[in-house]
């Protein structure tokens, strides 16, 4: 009979091991909201990217290839943008100031561009002066290759060190088993360039020939969320596992972290991937979700404005349509928190010059958390 | 005289439809269900079934099977605002995808027949081509 039991205990635990299991600590939802929201501008179907030129006004990039001025909740479309490749989760992405904004004027975009090539799109980083209501100057200062037509993990964020460096994200463009393992092709990566588009002497690949030099880390799937950690000057990124397995990592010069030789995730048809969640000279995420909140977008808050949030990390989740706030102690994930639950497919989020969190809402526009 | 014409005029008929050659429906379906993996099953997942309030399902779909031509037009052109699948409202965008008039044909077909889902319709690029955006403006 004791042996029936040990077999019975021994098949729980095996059992419970093999399948996916939920990841700690559990999501929750906040026993005190004391705060709500507020729509400070609609009509913007996918707001992918967002930046502040000041308290009262932003640029916000729509994915169908639109970038608005938002002044006090109106919006003014810019002209002047590169032609953009619309297909599947392409289109325009990201938008950032130059740390140097106010004296020069200068914005950076990601998109999905063909340019030269075969037939289909990759992910492009312009450069571009803001004159009124138009761009000038528009200089392209990377062109992933090769094109192609498959219709997934562009990325793309942009963010900055403080340091004079712009760190932005390629996925692996629907080709992971080519792009994110191979330094000497795109995709997959996270790339590290100087103000002026120029490569950085301390990357980590400078030396090798073969290598593409823009190239900061590897292993990567779809980064859709990039931040940068307001101590540390770290380069916080989120990506979308497959199902299951989606991953926040710091990234650091020269890591490969992984994909898809090791992760938590399985294909969205159920078959798995690979069996390893880990390998010594791959990097573990800092976090991981199972199940997949598919996240989008990433900031800190550092302001006093929210009780209780300080250095909190905020998440966007396109799939569960709420805010994710995670509280991190050490180096580990202590407290997950719904924000804002239901409120749609939150694309984007962002802490303003004003200290406030901006979210980017697709179907809705943009909206701003508001303490009560 | 007359049968050598019609003869000619018979082969040049089948061998242009040879040459301008559809797909047949097996092979659009095919065709359609690389487009699926690729474009779609992110939100609709690989079951077809969606998530509940937030991607309508495809699978047993009525506003699918029942209304073709706007289910064209909402992959060709994109969808957003209030649509009601299977009893259920839903309040999202869906972007348009970039696909061409045959690679929404394909995939139409695909889901008009994965899932259990069944119908006679076969869907051809020249089809797509005559949807306007107005059915979904």
């Amino acid at each position: 009979m004791k042996q029936i039991k040990i077999y019975f205990l021994a098949f729980v635990l095996l059992s419970s091991l093999s399948c996916a299991q939920e990841n700690t600590p559990a999501i929750e939802t906040p026993e005190t909201v004391d705060y709500t929201h507020t729509t400070i501008v609609e009509g913007i179907d996918i707001p992918w990217g967002m930046d502040f030129i000041n308290e009262n006004e932003l640029l916000v990039t729509e994915l169908s290839g639109k970038l608005y001025r938002v002044t006090k909740g109106v919006k003014t479309v810019i002209t002047g943008l590169p032609e953009i490749y619309l297909r599947g989760q392409g289109g325009l992405l990201d938008v950032a100031l130059h740390p140097d904004f106010k004296n020069n004027n200068l914005i950076y975009l990601t998109l999905s561009a063909t340019l030269d090539g075969d037939p289909g799109g990759n992910t492009a980083l312009y450069k571009a002066k803001l004159v009124g209501n138009t761009l000038k100057n528009l200089n392209l200062l990377y062109k992933a290759t090769p094109n192609t037509k498959k219709g997934q993990h562009f990325g793309s964020r942009i963010a900055f060190d403080g340091k004079g460096h712009l760190y932005f994200s390629v996925g692996d463009r629907g080709n992971r088993d080519e792009n994110p393992q191979d330094i000497s092709r795109d995709g997959g990566k996270i790339y590290r360039l100087n103000l002026d588009g120029s490569i950085p002497e301390d990357n980590p690949f400078v030396s090798s020939s073969k290598a593409k030099q823009a190239i900061f880390s590897y292993g990567h799937r779809n980064p859709q969320g990039m931040t940068v950690h307001p101590t540390t000057s770290a380069i916080w990124v989120n990506e979308h596992g497959p199902q299951g397995g989606d991953e926040i990592n710091k990234v650091e010069s020269g890591k490969n972290f992984g994909w898809p030789i090791i992760t938590y995730g399985i294909n969205y048809s159920g078959t798995t991937i690979t069996d390893k969640t880990s390998d010594p000279t791959m990097e573990q995420p800092f976090y991981y979700w199972v199940p997949s909140i598919a996240p989008s977008g990433m900031a800190f808050s550092t302001s006093d404005v929210y009780k209780g949030w300080k250095n909190n990390l905020f998440v966007g989740s396109l799939k569960f349509e709420y805010l994710e706030r995670l509280v991190i102690k050490g180096n580990k994930v202590v407290k997950r928190e719904k924000i804002l639950d239901k409120i749609g497919r939150v694309r984007n989020v962002k802490q303003g010059p004003d200290g406030y969190l901006y979210l980017g809402v697709e179907g809705k526009g943009i909206i701003k958390i508001m303490p009560l | 005289m007359k049968s050598i014409v019609l003869i000619y005029l018979l082969s040049l008929g089948a061998f242009s439809s040879f040459l301008f050659q559809n797909k047949t429906k097996k092979e659009s379906i095919k065709a359609g269900s690389e487009i699926y993996q690729d474009f779609c099953l992110q939100c609709h997942l690989s079951s077809g079934i969606g998530v509940s309030g937030v991607f309508p399902p495809l699978k047993a779909s009525d506003y699918l099977l029942e209304n073709t031509n706007l289910s064209i037009a909402g992959i060709k052109y994109g969808l957003k605002g209030k649509i009601i699948v299977n009893s259920e409202e839903y309040n999202g965008v869906m972007v348009r995808q970039g696909l061409d008039d045959e690679e929404v044909a394909d995939v139409m077909n695909y889901i008009l027949n994965e899932w259990g889902n069944q119908t006679t319709a076969f869907i051809t690029p020249n089809q797509v081509s005559k949807i306007p955006k107005s059915l979904v403006e």
